[in-house]
């Protein structure tokens, strides 16, 4: 087991606390670098959807995570942005200018929703947010002299100093993974930074975070403002690789598959949003695969078992109708979110650090170091 | 004038709906402080039990009715020992979480086994309608609107004047405390997810003939009803029932008089304005902690 001897507040807030982790990470960069020419360009495109959703991710980590604010609104962040960018794309404006102006158009609107939800808590704020992402839905869908309504708009492929850059190709997927990669630089400098302190402060208890003196109104205003601008940068990528957005495509539906990222993920760590766009992007070639692939290969197990040939048939075919069923990847993401939250609260990112400890303390790991504890007290509750 | 009240009486009934299944978050919110966002699919599922026992299985529009309370109590009482109970003391967020996640379980199961397709129960309210003067009011309508009072009622009078409504309420002010002194918080529990599941139920068989019931009838309703327990506070019985029948008359009203659209924005906005004004709802007790 590896002791970080800290001598100060330096030590302590180092990006890199050791060289193991310069290795760790240039490997991960050098893979994820020459994983376009290597992989096949439909796993390439889901590395793209793995990238923006993972963007999404740490932006909800920002104000869910580490401010302790819940939201189930924002698939209406990503809805703004991604409108930004087509309207503003009509006009010629220049990929750079309407990235940012998405960013900062979608980080007010943040703002503006920051305000009301300041004298909100809990189910609270979660109602507020759910009906803001549907008063943001029913406009989208109404407003056509901007948005076209329900007709969804058209996104034409992005052109970057000249050059068109095709959403299916290998620049593409750079530029979504240099978006993701300074969104986490930038998150993790933030997050040790005064506002980032004030934030986890919030978080912890509101009420000593303001006896310390943090201006809990004003800090979460900001959290909210900057989760809404990461998540409006992820909408303009969005909206370039689904070519193609329409309004019902923004539904509570997606703000919960964004909640689920961190969950599964860990909503203590920024590794959490990265993990979890993995595992939740992952699901759908997962489908796919149990649809095509799985009864045959179950039969087959079958038949090594000394099935006969009819009754693997049989089970080939029960198989095929179960995956083939419809609503299966909705009973899947069912059963996921609440295994979960009864089995695994601190997500994959915690099993992970499970694990490592495991290894580090070889004989003496105690199981109870991750355990929460347990509050059944209403008053405790209400923070 | 007769627009307006034919309107006003049609809201109220739709209020009703929300009303009821609003109750069911209300009931597991005052005894567990659980919000429970799968309530509108447990309405679903009673919905769909009734469907099979009276429209399937061809029994009696009263035994049929009773078979899905009685059923769907059970499976209150198992989702609750299930998802629930392990995550009693957690923050309410993974609590959240979990339910939404048997929402999604049932839908997609309740598609499965039943199909996608519009379902309708025939009842004794079908058909016909009572006249008052020129103003025509539908039975259907009218049997969802009396067993609203009736079970907002039974249930407040449970809730404030019954033993086992006062250990419920207890147990969500302190389950230790309530634990110490001989409560026994887990079946406290249990029998307030049987009873918001039946609840539920109610909800769901008085408005298949309404609206048919399809897998989706419980997430649509389901997020209609939360502005509503919340518009009535989300601690408070009869405040569940005013907000589900102000969210009901609001988007009757907003779908009639104004602009297409409207309808389903209005009582998201209206939720929005009194959360502004007043953040723990009309009927809510405000909550203070010491420090």
């Amino acid at each position: 087991m590896r002791f970080l001897f800290k001598t100060d507040y330096e030590d302590d807030i180092r990006l890199f606390p050791h060289s193991g982790y310069f290795v760790s990470y240039g490997v991960l960069l050098a893979l994820l670098v020459i994983a376009p020419f290597v992989l096949s360009s439909y796993i390439v495109s889901q590395l793209v959807f793995v990238c923006i959703y993972a963007t999404v991710g740490v932006g909800l980590m920002i104000l869910t995570g580490f401010t302790g604010q819940a939201s189930l609104g924002h698939a209406a962040f990503l809805a703004i942005g991604a409108y930004t960018a087509a309207y503003l794309q009509q006009f010629d404006v220049p990929f750079p200018v309407y990235f940012l102006a998405a960013g900062l158009l979608t980080g007010l609107v943040g703002a503006l929703v920051g305000f009301p939800a300041l004298r909100l808590q809990g189910i609270y704020l979660v109602i507020a947010t759910i009906s803001f992402a549907f008063i943001v839905e029913e406009v989208l869908a109404r407003w056509e002299s901007v948005t076209h309504g329900n007709e969804g708009m058209r996104v034409k492929t992005m052109s970057l100093f000249g050059t068109m850059v095709p959403r299916d190709g290998p620049v593409f997927y750079f530029l979504c993974l240099s978006v993701l990669i300074l969104t986490i630089v930038g998150t993790l400098n933030l997050l040790r930074s005064p506002t980032g302190r004030a934030f986890v402060a919030i978080r912890d208890s509101e009420t000593a975070a303001r006896s310390m003196g943090i201006n809990v109104s004003l800090y979460k205003v900001k959290s909210f403002a900057i989760s809404a601008g990461i998540t409006g940068l992820a909408g303009v990528l969005f909206a370039h690789k689904l070519s193609f957005i329409s309004p019902e495509m923004f539904t509570l539906q997606l703000s919960i598959e964004f909640i689920i990222v961190i969950l599964i993920g860990g909503t203590f760590s920024l590794h959490g949003a990265v993990l979890g766009a993995i595992f939740l992007v992952m699901i759908d070639p997962f489908l796919t695969y149990l649809k095509d692939d799985m009864p045959g290969v179950i039969a087959g197990l079958a038949a090594t078992f000394g099935a006969g040939k009819a009754t693997a048939d049989g089970i080939q075919s029960s198989v095929a109708a179960f995956a083939s069923a419809n609503g299966l990847k909705g009973a899947i993401y069912g059963v996921i979110i609440v295994l979960f939250v009864l089995f695994e609260p601190l997500g994959l990112y915690g099993r992970w650090l499970k694990i490592k400890l495991f290894f580090q303390l070889f004989p003496l790991y105690k199981r109870a170091t991750f355990k929460r504890q347990k509050i059944y007290v209403k008053s405790e509750r209400n923070r | 004038m007769l627009d307006f009240v034919q309107q006003l009486v049609s809201g109220i009934a739709l209020g009703c709906v929300y009303g009821l299944i609003a109750l069911g978050f209300v009931l597991v919110y005052k005894a567990t402080e659980v919000v429970n966002f799968a309530q509108g699919d447990l309405m679903m599922l009673g919905g769909f039990f009734a469907f099979t026992f009276i429209g399937m299985l061809g029994l009696n529009y009263w035994v049929g009715f009773a078979g899905a309370v009685i059923a769907m109590a059970l499976f209150g009482m198992l989702a609750e020992r299930v998802v629930v109970r392990p995550i009693l003391g957690y923050p309410q967020f993974s609590i959240i979480m979990a339910t939404i996640g048997l929402g999604y379980f049932l839908r997609s199961v309740v598609g499965m086994i039943w199909g996608t397709d519009d379902f309708k129960i025939e009842t004794p309210f079908s058909q016909g309608v009572l006249r008052i003067g020129s103003l025509v009011l539908a039975y259907d309508k009218l049997s969802v609107i009396a067993a609203t009072v009736i079970l907002c009622a039974l249930l407040y009078l449970f809730f404030n004047r019954t033993t086992l409504g006062t250990a419920m309420r207890a147990s969500s002010e302190n389950m230790l405390a309530a634990y110490y002194m001989g409560i026994p918080v887990k079946r406290v529990v249990s029998i307030v997810w049987a009873i918001s599941a039946a609840v539920a139920t109610c909800a769901g068989v008085l408005l298949a003939p309404i609206t048919f019931i399809h897998s989706n009838v419980g997430l649509v309703l389901g997020l209609k009803a939360f502005p509503a327990a919340v518009l009535g506070g989300f601690g408070s019985i009869p405040g569940a029932v005013v907000g589900g029948v102000m969210i009901g008359v609001i988007e009757s009203m907003a779908g009639f008089y104004l602009p297409q659209g409207w309808k389903d924005v209005a009582p998201y906005i209206v939720l929005l304005v009194v959360l502004l004004l007043k953040p723990e709802g009309l009927f809510g007790v405000h909550m203070r902690k010491k420090v």
